[in-house]
């Protein structure tokens, strides 16, 4: 074989198979026959193009010969209701539809899979699915989940939107803070579990994060207006920045006061700080550009930490939850030294999370009360589910106390 | 057009006071006539509590009749509104104007085959 080979259609498909079923959901009114359609087309492209080799528009191409393949299933099919789908169809001469159109049809479908009216598993898992172009086993596998629970999900999700009709639609001004809060939530919670997988043996799940900021991007490229969009998009670039750095070569957690700043991506530090340069300009500050732009003073080292601990009182302004309460805490520690941090920590309650036990450790440890700080080692390390970060915090905990040797 | 079953989900025991009750439905008065107005209106009630509920269950060739409610729970059905309306966007905002008015949860459920 000469021509192109499937590692072709693979990478066309990655980059359109969302635009596609976007495009095919709004011609055909149904995202089950849009997915078929697509599908389809790229399985025609599959046997073609090694011989043919790939088209000018290869997402065009996909595109038509999509809406060809939809004319023809609906012809064979041929009950009324689909005899009525082909009518529409042909009134729609569909010549490549243009970029703006595209545009609308991608928002319309990503607005769709993160309704609030499904349940949030399974708008992550449709997003994933209908914008992202993942399988159904690669969803599966990137939460942790049994393929089956993921197809189900995807199954009932589609089922809801068709049967109690979620419009594919943008929502009007009025509801679009709150409907564009869901979609962020959506992306970013794809990357928080890729960025730190809450179980498994790797801390970092590379595929998720690399999906969470391609859609990040995308919805950048879709509403470049929307300050939050971008602040979305500043922070996953900084966080990605540090990806290489956060992990050492035998696996465990490397903190960010400890990391290597040589393995940092400048390009993406430089992008992350130019957004997050942008948003601050727009003026209209959210919890998504708070969170960068105290990202963006960590990659300029070493922070201004009274930058940070002003950034954080915003954030829980913003967005008051313990979570916030202890970032801010270990801020106010550099300002105003561990045992200040360590007051407000002991102020707060987030049962169940490794986080608060670490850094009351890490504090307690700074103040030379050793035995406390290894009772709080052993707290986390009772609750980290995560193999890189337990393997920091037992080495810390070894530290605290050679004696009792690592721990749990 | 589709319709959407909005029903209000009441928790057991003795309803509000009457200074209390006397505000709410004065507001699910005017989200009904809202409804009305804007052409979405199909049908709507108000229900008896539970306890007046009687139960039919088939029972071979005979049905037999036994005093309801069918299920006790801690909340039940205190009225329903159905609404024609475009899509699940419209009905969740009659749904939510249903809600305030109410201060009750509001379940909003598509009618299967258009109501027909």
């Amino acid at each position: 074989m000469t021509g192109p080979g499937p590692a072709a259609v693979e990478a066309v498909f990655r980059s359109s198979y969302g635009r596609a079923v976007a495009v095919l959901t709004r011609l055909l009114g149904d995202i089950d026959a849009a997915e078929e359609a697509v599908q389809d087309a790229f399985a025609t492209a599959l046997q073609r193009w090694p011989a043919e080799g790939v088209p000018p528009s290869p997402a065009g191409w996909i595109v038509a010969t999509a809406r060809n393949r939809a004319i023809d299933r609906v012809r064979r099919e041929s009950t009324r209701d689909t005899r009525h789908r082909a009518a529409l169809l042909l009134q729609d001469p569909g010549p490549p539809p243009e970029e703006g159109a595209v545009r609308d049809d991608r928002l319309r479908l990503l607005f769709t899979c993160c309704h609030p009216a499904l349940a949030p598993a399974a708008r992550v898992a449709l997003t994933l699915r209908l914008v992202g172009g993942l399988t159904t086993a690669e969803i599966a596998h990137a939460f942790l989940v049994p393929e089956a629970t993921t197809a189900q999900r995807i199954v009932r999700a589609k089922a809801k939107i068709r049967d109690a009709r979620i419009p594919y639609r943008v929502p009007r001004e009025a509801d679009l803070p709150d409907r564009l809060g869901g979609v962020l939530a959506v992306v970013y919670l794809v990357y928080t579990e890729g960025h730190t997988a809450s179980s498994g043996d790797r801390l970092v799940r590379t595929d998720l994060c690399a999906e969470a900021v391609r859609l990040a991007r995308e919805l950048a490229e879709l509403m470049p207006d929307e300050p939050e969009v971008l602040g979305l998009l500043a922070l996953l670039l900084l966080g990605e920045s540090r990806r290489a750095a956060r992990v050492s070569p035998s696996g465990e957690l490397v903190p960010l006061a400890g990391q290597d700043r040589r393995l940092w991506d400048a390009d993406l530090v430089a992008e992350g700080q130019d957004l997050v340069r942008r948003c601050l300009r727009r003026d209209a500050p959210g919890p998504y550009q708070v969170q960068a732009a105290i990202q963006a003073v960590h990659s300029d080292p070493p922070p201004d930490w009274r930058q940070v601990v002003a950034l954080y009182d915003h954030l829980l302004a913003l967005t008051p939850s313990p979570v916030v309460a202890l970032n801010r805490a270990v801020a106010v520690a550099e300002v105003s030294g561990p045992a200040a941090g360590l007051a407000l920590v002991d102020a707060l309650d987030l049962p169940r999370s490794h986080l608060l036990p670490a850094v009351r450790a890490d504090l307690l440890r700074r103040l030379g009360r050793r035995a406390e700080a290894a009772a709080a080692y052993d707290r986390a390390l009772a609750l980290a589910g995560n193999a890189a970060e337990r393997a920091f915090l037992a080495r810390r905990r070894a530290e605290v106390s050679p004696s009792d040797g690592a721990g749990a | 057009m589709a319709q959407y079953l909005l029903s209000i989900q009441q928790p057991a025991g003795d309803p509000p006071a009457p200074e209390v009750l006397g505000p709410i439905m004065r507001d699910v008065t005017r989200v009904d006539d809202e409804i009305r107005a804007a052409g979405a209106w199909v049908f709507a009630a108000a229900l008896f509590p539970p306890a007046t509920a009687t139960v039919l269950r088939p029972a071979g060739d005979d049905v037999l009749v036994t005093d309801g409610p069918y299920a006790e729970g801690k909340e039940h059905v205190g009225g329903f509104t159905v609404v024609d309306v475009p899509d699940l966007d419209a009905a969740l905002e009659w749904g939510r104007r249903l809600a305030r008015a109410t201060t009750l949860p509001v379940e909003v459920r598509p009618v299967a085959g258009n109501g027909v």
